[in-house]
């Protein structure tokens, strides 16, 4: 138990940490990090390499935004299993509509209560 | 007889006076290396408005009004407002026109708007064509922050060489009338682009431009470093500015201990800025506080004032064009008579 | 020398004189909040599963990132989210809190332009390369799938 959250630390730390090394080293912005991150997650998914990290590290794989181009390409994948030709379209936002819809409908909420304050920092 | 020296600066015959000026400073700006000469700080960011461009707007036209109040004058007596700002269309300098009352003229330097405005006032006043100019320049952290980068709840780092857009305006009133401070001459700038392309390091895309400046005033005016108190400039930042000072030894000027750069002076280094401050707020507060209080009590009788502006958009830099700087500058004295 | 060549020496000058930060504490943030983050989720799945033993790992990981999106939304709306993030850069973009943040922040930054025209229109401003480069490379490697 305690040993598959220390797992779940490493992992996630260590794609975080990738992340911040690409901040620092190449000055690219946080919106192409989260672009280059779904993209690999993706293509490992599509390569049948995010499973097993996934069975490594549960959280640690899934949080990160990589989990969610895995998501992605996953459900692509399965949909084509089911529907055939179809899938190929389907597939994608099916699998990842819960955190869409999540991201959009509490965005829409929190934009309607609060409004953006000047930094401080 | 011609009032234009060398090829980029011209002289002020009639040495048009400073009799008022007042600054408007945002919270963080308040709590800087300059908290005791600004005139009013912010205690709330919106300023009581609802928007952060209703907010900078608001700031303007306080200014614009102090600095007539100290001055001794009244907004019917000033015959133009010369302003610019840093928002879209400048809206902020028209829609505080539109508030005054008052004929206008806008200006876009970015943020090298304080100089320019000086100068287009100056010479409307030395040509006797007007007695009262109002000459002011300001910004806001917020507005520009979402007009130019990202929106402000927005979990990102600050790059290392990023600066802080100054919250805050700064309005001059240049008259005929006898005042401590003139106006005595100017230099308009070239647009100079050394070709860098990284928007969070305009300190190094400016810099090129102060250093052909100052170079185009020192040759015209047959002058030196070292006959100035002080020579500032905008908002080149503490990278900028060791870059202007290598610049500048280059071309056989050694800018020594006069040398001093408004956004590297404005914030201590427990305010996590950076390079320090930049936008067009900030040389425009720290010349209508700090400095010509200090020239009003004698500290200072010669200065350099050239404030740099980036000319860049968010669409050029998106369409990968490098960052053109400009930087123009007027010279200031300090006389009884 | 032409324009060019001046300025490309200009620009490796201006690398030279850039100050080296220590990138060390901001790896380090960025190692443990992501972690940390990480568990968070580890937890929440873990619970629901305890809680909901007919719930399949599947479901119990899909709730969980909605209820990690909706906090990461709520703490951007109090305005903490971005405190935290620039204390742990990467710990907080990476996760699926930054695509969240990157989502509410731009709402409410442009809901002062109106409801349809601000907050709606904006809302993918930062997000929007994510969500269609994911569903472009996605649709590719369900072709590249279909042809094997």
């Amino acid at each position: 138990m305690l040993l598959m959250y220390l797992k779940v630390f490493l992992v996630g730390g260590l794609i975080c940490t990738i992340g911040q090394l690409l901040i620092i080293k190449t000055n690219i912005t946080s919106s192409r990090i989260l672009v280059l991150f779904v993209v690999i997650g993706a293509i490992l998914e599509g390569l049948n390499l995010y499973q097993p990290i996934v069975d490594f590290a549960g959280a640690g794989a899934t949080v990160p935004i990589v989990g969610f181009g895995r998501s992605l390409a996953k459900g692509v994948i399965e949909a084509i299993r089911d529907q055939g030709v179809l899938g190929i379209l389907t597939g994608g936002l099916t699998a990842t509509a819960g955190g869409i819809a999540a991201a959009v409908i509490s965005a829409y909420i929190m934009a309607l209560i609060f409004s953006s304050r000047t930094k401080k920092y | 007889m011609s009032k234009k020296v060398g090829s980029h600066t011209i002289v002020f015959t009639n040495k048009p006076s400073i009799i008022g000026y007042s600054a408007t400073a945002g919270i963080k700006e308040g709590c800087g290396n300059f908290k005791d000469y600004y005139d009013v700080i912010l205690e709330d960011d919106l300023f009581g408005e609802k928007t952060f461009e209703h907010a900078e707007r608001k700031i303007f036209i306080e200014t614009i009004k102090n600095s007539i109040s100290n001055s001794g004058l009244k907004i019917k007596d000033i015959e133009i407002l010369v302003s610019g700002d840093l928002l879209n269309q400048i809206i902020s300098s028209s829609f505080s026109a539109r508030e005054l009352g008052l004929p206008y003229l806008g200006l876009y330097g970015a943020c090298s708007t304080m100089a320019e405005s000086l100068a287009v006032g100056a010479c409307l006043v030395d040509g006797k064509y007007m007695k009262n100019v109002a000459c002011c320049t300001g910004s806001h952290f917020s507005s520009a922050e979402r007009q130019y980068r990202f929106p402000l709840e927005l979990g990102n780092q600050r790059p290392p060489t990023s600066q802080w857009t100054v919250t805050g305006a700064g309005c001059t009133i240049v008259s005929n009338k006898k005042s401590k401070i003139k106006i005595a001459s100017a230099t308009f700038g070239e647009v100079v682009d050394y070709g860098i392309n990284d928007v969070n390091n305009m300190g190094a895309a400016m810099a090129p431009a102060a250093s052909s400046t100052l170079v185009h005033h020192f040759v015209d005016t047959n002058t030196k470093p070292e006959d100035y108190d002080l020579i500032v400039t905008g908002d080149l930042g503490k990278l900028g500015s060791e870059i202007l000072i290598d610049l500048m030894e280059r071309e056989g000027y050694d800018l020594g201990n006069v040398y001093n750069d408004c956004g590297q002076m404005m914030f201590h280094d427990k305010q996590k800025s950076y390079q320090g401050a930049s936008g067009a707020g900030c040389s425009a507060i720290v010349l209508n506080s700090y400095i010509l209080k200090k020239m009003e009590k004698g500290e200072y009788s010669r200065v350099l004032f050239c404030a740099t502006g980036a000319l860049l958009s968010t669409l050029s830099s998106q369409q990968g064009d490098t960052i053109p700087g400009i930087c123009h500058l007027v010279e200031l004295i300090r006389s009884e008579e | 020398m032409d324009q060019d060549k001046l300025n490309e020496k200009y620009n490796q000058y201006v690398q030279a004189k850039i100050p080296k930060t220590k990138n060390f504490p901001s790896l380090f943030n960025s190692f443990w909040v992501g972690g940390l983050i990480c568990c968070i989720g580890q937890g929440l799945q873990d619970g629901l599963m305890a809680l909901f033993p007919t719930m399949s790992l599947e479901v119990a990981g899909t709730w969980m990132l909605i209820i990690l999106i909706v906090l990461a939304s709520f703490l951007t709306g109090i305005g903490i989210f971005d405190r935290i993030g620039v204390f742990a850069g990467g710990g907080t973009i990476v996760p699926i809190t930054g695509f969240s943040n990157s989502i509410t922040s731009p709402a409410l930054e442009f809901k002062k332009e109106g409801i349809i025209f601000g907050l709606c229109v904006k809302m993918f401003t930062v997000a929007g390369p994510v969500i269609v480069n994911g569903i472009a490379v996605s649709i590719i490697i369900g072709i590249i799938y279909l042809l094997i």
